[in-house]
């Protein structure tokens, strides 16, 4: 990156102005196309904000600037945390991608670690299955798991939820973390158990601690994935104080065909912010995550 | 009597002491290990996914109904499809959604990319505000899209109109719905392109670059002949996955059409959940779903043969 620049640099010092027109013409073209792609990625957000500080009578005028607030107000984010079950919604969302995030990742760690490290018949099958699972859509199998998570009696229950997310998280944190298990040398492993420590003991204390980088990325792309999850929610739960935020948003600010738009941008706008928070953190971790071992480098 | 109960009791911990050195000993076994630690993610795939995928084609096979017990009626559910006028509207919708919206996606993604992949100020600013469409819950930033879709108070109509032009009703008429919808999936999904292949650029060698411009090479060919050729990979990956969740798409279409007006916008997934939840034919729905496991195989099938040959 900084050769780059320093090598276009050096070439404006001693060139003509052509060369500089064209340079200028090129960081011009640039700076136009950021802001393109800018506007296009944030509108959507611009208006989520603005609409939810909107009073009504601003909100379903045709005669005043739309793209501004002219008295900004809270009314909407107050009704979601007092007339709506809002609050609940945000904890049930939470506890569901916790809870769904340390089930998958203690499985897909044990998995993904077994199939870096060990051999044993069969193990490349497994993986290769796992890998398999991965590329199975939701929407392939949500009829018949709707109707065996009610045979469960898991039906309308958080608990449901939190069994199920794992079978899309695991897959991909599975063949991350192969990747990530594979980079870190056995030889440590090895020396631990010349010193007399167990191979369970090896992996504990030796290689998981220097997994955590790996471990971060597959935990944060876990719980954004659950936060996000619909279409399972959807099917499973139809009582309201089960819900999680995104069938929440979607089912209960509706009325018939009323739209809420007030509160139900302002609950978008809520039940955004966790992930983006998170992601703003961790934004390198999380790019590590977007293609979960597939995409090499 | 003592003595025999001393030795009752030497005796049993000596076999203690054996059986737990045997099982010490079972745990230093990689294979023992290995399918130990496989065993939590194995029940839960097998529980979550591989039953319910078999039970699925059973259903599909049944005219199952929400609180009916089913009866096996064959491929009937897929014959009725088949001439089903609903159905080949999905099956061109899904076609043309996947279609249209991955190619633009790929451009998109790709212009994003090599801008990112430049120096300008506020450049860690940009990169993380072009991935927010991705990670922020799709069905939340949808209701945002819905609203500025919205017959009478659509934003972009406002603006439209201010430059004399009468907007459309985004999702009401002709072909506009499918349109609106696909711009919505472009939207959200061309970050997704973006990131991937910039995370691919860095990594093709600087050398490379600075050597075609010792030779002259202009920065369209540089694209051409060095970034793209290195990108393969990663672009072919991307690609793959993005087809297969734009192929399966449910939440955007769920969210701002329902399918609607008058079925018009299905996907696979929006007819099977219309079809076997909200009208409780589970079987039919089922088989619904299943139609789109041909192409998703296809496509697994070509992930995996381009994987394996990397390695």
């Amino acid at each position: 990156m900084s050769s780059s620049a320093m090598t276009t640099s050096t070439m404006g010092d001693s060139s003509t102005t052509r060369y500089r027109y064209e340079r200028y013409a090129f960081r011009l073209m640039i700076a136009v196309g950021v802001s393109v792609v800018l506007i296009f990625a944030l509108f959507p957000f611009y208006w989520m904000v603005v609409t939810s500080l909107k009073p009504n009578q601003e909100l379903y005028s045709v005669t005043t600037n739309p793209l501004l607030v002219r008295k900004p107000t809270l009314d909407h984010f107050l009704y979601l945390f007092q007339r709506t079950l809002y609050s609940r919604w945000m904890l049930n969302s939470a506890l569901v991608a916790v809870a769904a995030t340390a089930l998958s990742m203690t499985a897909a760690t044990l998995a993904g670690y077994a199939l870096a490290r060990y051999r044993f018949p069969g193990a490349n099958f497994l993986g290769w299955a796992i890998f398999i699972t991965y590329l199975i859509p939701p929407t392939l199998l949500f009829l018949p798991l709707t109707q065996l998570v009610f045979q469960m009696g898991l039906g309308n229950k958080l608990l449901g939820l939190i069994l199920v997310y794992p079978t899309f998280l695991i897959p991909f944190s599975t063949w991350l973390l192969i990747g990530y298990f594979r980079s870190i040398p056995a030889d440590l492993e090895e020396c631990a158990m010349i010193d007399g420590a167990t191979r369970i003991q090896a992996f504990l204390r030796i290689t998981l601690p220097l997994a955590i980088p790996g471990l971060l990325s597959v935990g944060i792309f876990s719980f954004t994935l659950s936060w996000n999850e619909f279409l399972y929610a959807l099917a499973f739960i139809s009582d309201p104080a089960a819900k999680t935020i995104p069938i929440g948003v979607t089912s209960e600010l509706v009325r018939g065909d009323v739209f809420f738009w007030g509160e139900l941008m302002a609950g978008a706008l809520l039940g955004s912010i966790p992930v983006a928070v998170i992601y703003s953190f961790f934004a390198d971790y999380f790019v590590a995550g977007l293609t979960a071992g597939a995409v090499k480098g | 009597m003592r003595t025999s109960q001393a030795e009752q009791v030497a005796a049993a911990t000596a076999a203690a002491q054996t059986r737990r050195r045997t099982l010490r000993d079972y745990l230093e076994e990689e294979y023992v290990l290995g399918y130990l630690f496989l065993l939590p993610a194995a029940l839960l795939i097998l529980t979550f996914v591989a039953y319910p995928f078999a039970f699925g084609i059973w259903l599909s096979l049944t005219d199952a109904r929400i609180g009916v017990p089913p009866n096996f009626i064959g491929l009937g559910n897929f014959r009725e499809l088949l001439s089903d006028s609903i159905f080949h509207q999905t099956v061109r919708n899904a076609f043309t959604y996947t279609g249209v919206a991955t190619v633009f996606k790929f451009l998109l993604g790709m212009a994003m990319a090599l801008l990112l992949n430049r120096n300008f100020r506020f450049k860690r600013f940009a990169r993380a505000a072009v991935l927010l469409p991705w990670i922020v819950p799709t069905v939340l930033s949808a209701v945002a899209w819905l609203w500025m879709y919205d017959s009478t108070f659509s934003v972009f109509n406002w603006m439209l109109a201010k430059v004399g032009i009468q907007g459309p009703i985004w999702l009401g008429d002709g072909r506009w719905p499918l349109f609106s919808l696909i711009v919505v999936n472009i939207w959200r999904g061309a970050p997704f392109y973006g990131i991937n292949f910039l995370a691919g650029m860095q990594t093709i060698p600087k050398e490379l670059y600075e050597a075609a411009q010792i030779d002259g090479a202009s920065r369209v060919r540089q694209f051409w002949h060095i970034t793209l050729p290195m990108l393969q990979p990663v672009i072919l990956v991307v690609l793959l996955l993005s087809i297969i969740l734009t192929f399966a798409d449910f939440q955007l279409v769920w969210v701002l059409t329902r399918g609607g007006p008058a079925n018009s916008t299905h996907l696979f997934a929006t007819l099977a959940y219309q079809v076997g939840l909200a009208s409780a034919q589970i079987g039919a729905g089922a088989a619904i779903s299943l139609f789109m496991f041909p192409v998703l195989s296809i496509i697994v099938f070509v992930i995996i043969w381009v994987l394996r040959r990397e390695q």
